[in-house]
């Protein structure tokens, strides 16, 4: 086997870590399955392809990628932004469609809800920048050599970077702070979380927010690693879930590895078996843990 | 008698509007008393205790808490008036630690002053110091009960309100729950408990009140109903019930 799966695998794993974050957090507080976080993802694809169309329309040059990165000045400073925006689509979301549903429906009318927003975002997308693939950049990136055999264009190597570096700095947040302490408390029991002071509905719209937010940036690395198209985020919903569900649901460090795990699994599968059996693995993953261990790697048997 | 800090005046509550399990249900307690709710199976007790804690809807009646009227303040706001719960069943949150517990509700407090009240509470609970790292999940119902009452105290609440804190202990957690709650008392903390364990909880609260179908039905000092046969009788499955697990 050629060692490249590795390269490919922990980026693949890296992207689908930060959407899968997002959905253990808003499945382990709300208790439903958003179809519509792969629409996040798209979301935030296309804003940070637009912003960085302003920026680099409005500050000469910057536009034009930096030293060996096809990575421009405009894109950076546009990611932050277009993680706002996302994260103010999935607060809109909620107080449009799923606070309206909370406590009043049964779960399974949430998530087709959560269903029919996902479609509407995305005819929306679709309608508005076609079914065409765009890109944040035309360069051409060349693989260089790192250690031990492996390549990687330059793109990638950031990336390997700054993912990581992301899901750390969630990991620090949900484990270090206040406000992640509430996060995880409302997720395991809201009712406790009440008498101990938390105010429940502040905690789930800062959820939304940090999801919405942690999707856009795994929109940007979809972006920037393969192509921006309206079903992007769509087409990864499952490795979202196998990872989310992998892992144990409300564990933010599970899913990190979940993903990590269905992220190489994918790599080793395209090179061993071939690039159509991609998306069996994440079923594949999903039906084993179903089937072996329920609550998932890091989750409780309940 | 002062004014009672607490005060419920004919509470209509329950899960489903239409369906009150409390129905009517009147009581109040004094600054340092402790006061115990009691009655068989399915009397409102529980019911009762959730809707002062605000995690029940109130469709009438008023609970006044330290002489402001809370009917609708939203649960997470009554623990910053001072008015603490601890829940009977998942009381603690399992997935986190011992500390996380404690910090999670130290987050009212001014920043400065988390990391004292933090090891106030492990010197008032030793044996929770000794396992701060360890998952709360992983403590027994005991430690878990220790736990559940630190979590509540860890802000300086004026009453505490406990649902069944013997539930599920041993007869000798069930001491060592209940010496506490005294000492809690000791230090000026208002104490309003919901038992079955009718004789501990009579022999511990200064006061009682028995519910029957969401409805006071008597109601006097612990002296008086520990010794009254009808009480034992009629409500309470006999003062021999001891629960034992």
């Amino acid at each position: 086997m050629n060692p490249q799966v590795i390269v490919d695998g922990l980026l693949n794993g890296a992207l689908i870590g930060l959407g899968a974050v997002g959905v253990t957090l808003t499945y382990s507080i709300l208790r439903f399955a958003n179809f519509a976080h792969g629409e996040f993802i798209t979301f935030g694809a296309y804003a940070t392809m637009l912003i960085a169309a302003g920026v680099s329309a409005l500050v000469i040059g910057s536009g034009d990628g930096l030293g060996p990165f096809s990575i421009s000045l405009a894109l950076i400073l546009s990611v932050p932004l277009s993680m706002a925006l996302t994260a103010g689509l999935a607060l809109a979301l909620d107080s449009l469609l799923f606070a309206r549903l909370r406590g009043k429906a049964e779960s399974i009318s949430v998530v087709m809800a959560s269903f029919g927003a996902s479609m509407a975002i995305r005819a929306g997308i679709e309608f508005a920048f076609t079914s065409r693939p765009a890109y944040f950049s035309r360069d051409l990136q060349i693989a260089k050599p790192l250690a031990f055999g492996l390549r990687a264009t330059p793109d990638q190597m950031a990336l390997l970077i700054v993912a990581p570096l992301l899901l750390i700095g969630v990991h620090l947040l949900l484990t270090r702070t206040q406000i992640g302490r509430s996060m995880r408390a409302v997720s395991e029991n809201p009712a406790l979380a009440r008498v101990a002071g938390v105010d429940v509905e502040a905690t789930i719209r800062l959820v939304w927010a940090l999801g919405g937010a942690l999707a856009a940036a795994s929109g940007v690395m979809l972006g920037l690693l393969v192509q921006i198209r309206p079903f992007m985020g769509f087409d990864l919903l499952l490795p979202l879930f196998a990872a989310a569900i992998l892992g144990g649901i409300g564990s933010a460090p599970g899913a990190f590895l979940g993903a990590l795990i269905v992220g190489l699994g994918e790599a080793m599968t395209v090179q061993l078996v071939g690039a159509e059996w991609r998306a069996g693995v994440a079923f594949l993953v999903l039906i084993a843990v179903l089937l072996i261990r329920p609550s998932g790697i890091a989750g409780r048997p309940t | 008698m002062s004014a009672p800090i607490l005060s419920v005046e004919g509470l209509i509550a329950g899960y489903e509007p239409g369906l009150p399990i409390v129905n009517g249900a009147s009581m109040h307690a004094a600054r340092g008393e402790i006061v115990a709710l009691l009655g068989p199976n399915g009397a409102g007790k529980s019911t009762l205790i959730k809707a002062i804690a605000g995690l029940m809807k109130v469709s009438a009646g008023a609970v006044t808490f330290d002489g402001a009227d809370i009917t609708r303040l939203p649960a997470h706001k009554r623990i910053g008036v001072g008015l603490a719960f601890t829940p009977q069943t998942e009381n603690v949150f399992a997935a986190m630690s011992v500390e996380d517990n404690l910090k999670l509700a130290a987050g009212l407090l001014a920043k400065a002053d988390r990391p004292a009240r933090t090891e106030a509470m492990f010197s008032t609970f030793p044996d929770l110091a000794r396992q701060r790292g360890l998952l709360a999940g992983r403590l027994s119902g005991g430690q878990r009960q220790m736990l559940a009452i630190a979590r509540a105290l860890i802000v300086g609440p004026k009453a505490l309100m406990l649902d069944e804190p013997s539930a599920g202990l041993s007869p000798k957690f069930v001491d060592m729950v209940f010496g506490k709650l005294a000492e809690i008392r000791a230090g000026g903390v208002t104490i309003v408990l919901v038992e079955q364990n009718t004789r501990a909880a009579l022999a511990l609260a200064d006061r009682a009140y028995v519910l029957v179908q969401g409805r006071n039905r008597r109601d006097g000092p612990a002296k008086v109903l520990r010794d009254d046969p009808d009480i034992a009788a009629l409500y309470l499955g006999g003062l021999e019930t001891e629960r034992a697990s």
